[in-house]
């Protein structure tokens, strides 16, 4: 099968991702919007270094599931302290800074 | 079979070989590396009495020992770790200013005498806001000491962005950097759901913003074979075709770079996050995370996609022009000093912006000027907001400022002058800046630019003005805020930043010496 369609198929990811991060309301579906966003690039690394033929695109993948995983961590624990402040995980609530 | 695995076949074959890294070159970042993993052991293993004492030591000595070595490597050139790391003339420059103003922003977030109840930090901030948990731990005189090291491994972060030579070191940078601003932004003592809610917002548009600038670097990956600077930057030169890559990936990048620049468009979490960050961390954050994501966004710029200056710089004419223009008029309508102060540093990054899109050594050497010299002041700016309270704490409110002139002359005197540096007045450092960038912008033909620059900086005097007018010519009300005297912590970083905004101001010849020398970025 072609590489490009899977480029194709992780533009599409990230364009759902960021989607998903502008309409959604709960603070934990949106962190999951991001995540996909980064598994969408991590699809077109690993697609790429298909289709150019070195090995780069896969270690760049490996380093940023780390690095999703070590933000899952800090994004878990600061929605975690404001759903247990505010009983709720609605990123429309916390709305005392604004203009 | 494939030609990749063909290929992975055969490197298995040969006998590993290891990567070439000069040690001493990178060894500021190891310092801080190291000692922000020393750091977090202290807080595993030391009684909880002891441990600021010993953080402190660690978090102190470990940036005074990577500043030294930082000076010792002065003069060196070379690219490291087989071509992740750039260590030249620009990125030591930028990590002695990023250490030296960690150094004041630790000593900021050291200071203990000026809140009553004790640090700027809550005791636990796993407590609930309110709760009688809380008012235990504040009674029982706990401390949060994680906040060290989370400054450490920032800064470790910030100068591993600055010096990253290829798109994946600085992805990985960019959130060794972040995830602990995210955290130290939402352990304010007071006003703790301001805090929460900052972290919140910080956190969910910093990773939104990096997974955009993950893309792009995976687009950039797909057009030229590779994330080195360098190779992309060959690979431009060489290829043409599949221009829609190209201009995706750049795209992306930039939108993930300008966001931590805090340009207009990609400005929304700067009021709300400097306004809910506990003081000391926003003067930290608000000087360092500005010199880390320019080094950065310059080095993109200038070693990666240098030939394709005419197709990127009309995009950034336009940003630095509405960050500008919105940064300064917006600031008008603000009340709260924190958050003027937050589309103020929107303003300042329009300003280097201006010096970034010159495109030449000589905008380079202007945005590093400027980039220096608001750091100092800005943290010095917000070292003074830490000290004016009232009795529920910093008294943020402008009306709270009003008279402050009679009541403490001294303090309200250095505000004055870091106001006047922000709005760029003559024999200030604000002012050498803004000089700076603005002459290198003429040179390179964007005078347009320049005519919007120093009308946004007319539109931005008005504010920085209104603040010092408010101090000086109003009689003090009931309400107005009382300066606290700080202990030597506050004072050092305090004195620091007002002699350093001066100083560039008067004699700024050294620094411009300094910054000649370091010349361009090794390619």
């Amino acid at each position: 099968m072609n590489p490009s369609s899977y480029v194709v198929l992780s533009a599409l990811l990230f364009s759902i991702g960021a989607i998903g991060v502008l309409v959604r309301r709960n603070a934990i579906v949106v962190f999951m919007s991001v995540e996909l966003m980064l598994n969408a690039a991590n699809l077109a690394f690993v697609s790429f270094a298909r289709m150019n033929g070195n090995l780069d695109g896969q270690v760049v993948a490996f380093f940023v599931m780390v690095v999703a995983a070590a933000e899952v961590v800090v994004g878990l624990a600061i929605i975690v302290t404001i759903f247990r402040t505010r009983r709720s995980a609605s990123i429309d609530e916390p709305n005392l800074l604004k203009y | 079979m494939s030609p990749l695995l063909a290929s992975v076949g055969a490197e298995t074959e040969t006998a590993f070989t290891m990567p070439s890294i000069n040690y001493y070159a990178i060894a500021p970042i190891l310092i801080l590396f190291g000692a922000a993993v020393v750091s977090v052991l202290v807080e595993a293993f030391v009684p909880q009495r002891g441990r600021r004492p010993v953080q402190l030591v660690i978090v102190v000595g470990s940036i005074v020992a990577a500043l030294a070595v930082t000076i010792d490597l002065r003069g060196t050139r070379l690219v490291t770790g087989e071509g992740a790391i750039a260590v030249d003339g620009p990125t030591l420059l930028m990590w002695g200013a990023l250490l030296v103003i960690g150094l004041l922003g630790a000593l900021l977030m050291a200071e203990r005498s000026i809140d009553p109840l004790g640090d700027a930090f809550a005791p636990r901030a796993s407590a609930l806001p309110g709760s009688e948990d809380e008012q235990e731990f504040t009674r029982r005189g706990f401390l949060q000491t994680e906040v060290w090291p989370f400054l450490l491994f920032a800064l470790t972060g910030m100068l591993v962005f600055v010096a990253s030579n290829d798109l994946l070191v600085m992805f990985v940078a960019l959130e060794v950097m972040s995830l602990p601003l995210y955290l130290l932004a939402g352990m304010a003592r007071r006003r703790r759901l301001l805090s929460q809610e900052a972290a919140l917002k910080y956190f969910l548009l910093g990773a939104f913003s990096s997974a955009f600038f993950l893309y792009g670097a995976a687009m950039l990956y797909g057009f030229s074979g590779s994330v080195s600077l360098v190779a992309i930057s060959d690979t431009l030169s060489a290829k043409t075709g599949e221009g829609s890559l190209v201009a995706i990936g750049i795209a992306l990048l930039m939108v993930g770079l300008l966001f931590k620049v805090a340009a207009v468009p990609f400005h929304q979490w700067t009021p709300d996050v400097y306004q809910g960050a506990p003081t000391p961390v926003t003067g930290f954050m608000a000087a360092t995370v500005k010199i880390a994501a320019f080094g950065a966004l310059l080095r993109v710029l200038y070693v990666s996609l240098g030939g394709l200056r005419w197709d990127w710089e009309p995009m950034l004419w336009i940003i630095a022009a509405l960050t500008m223009l919105v940064g300064s008029v917006v600031a008008i309508t603000q009340t709260d000093i924190k958050r003027m102060l937050a589309y103020s540093s929107i303003a300042q990054a329009g300003f280097i912006l201006v010096g970034v899109v010159a495109a030449s050594p000589q905008g380079l050497a202007s945005a590093l000027f400027y980039l220096v010299a608001y750091a100092f002041t800005t943290i010095g700016t917000f070292a003074v907001i830490t000290m004016v309270r009232d009795a529920s704490g910093e008294a943020t409110h402008l009306s709270k400022w009003a008279g402050l002139g009679k009541k403490s002359p001294v303090v309200a005197a250095v505000f004055s002058l870091f106001m006047l540096s922000l709005a760029g007045i003559p024999l200030t450092s604000g002012f050498v800046g803004k000089f700076g960038v603005f002459a290198a912008a003429i040179d390179s033909g964007n005078t347009w630019l320049v005519i919007v620059g120093v009308v946004a900086s007319v539109i931005a005097a008005f504010f920085y003005v209104r603040v010092i007018v408010l101090m000086y010519f109003s009689d003090p009300t009931p309400d107005t805020a009382s300066v606290v005297i700080p202990s030597a912590f506050t004072t050092i970083a305090l004195t620091a930043s007002a002699v350093m905004t001066i100083a560039l101001g008067v004699f700024p010849q050294w620094l411009l010496d300094i910054i000649t020398q370091a010349g361009v970025f090794i390619r």
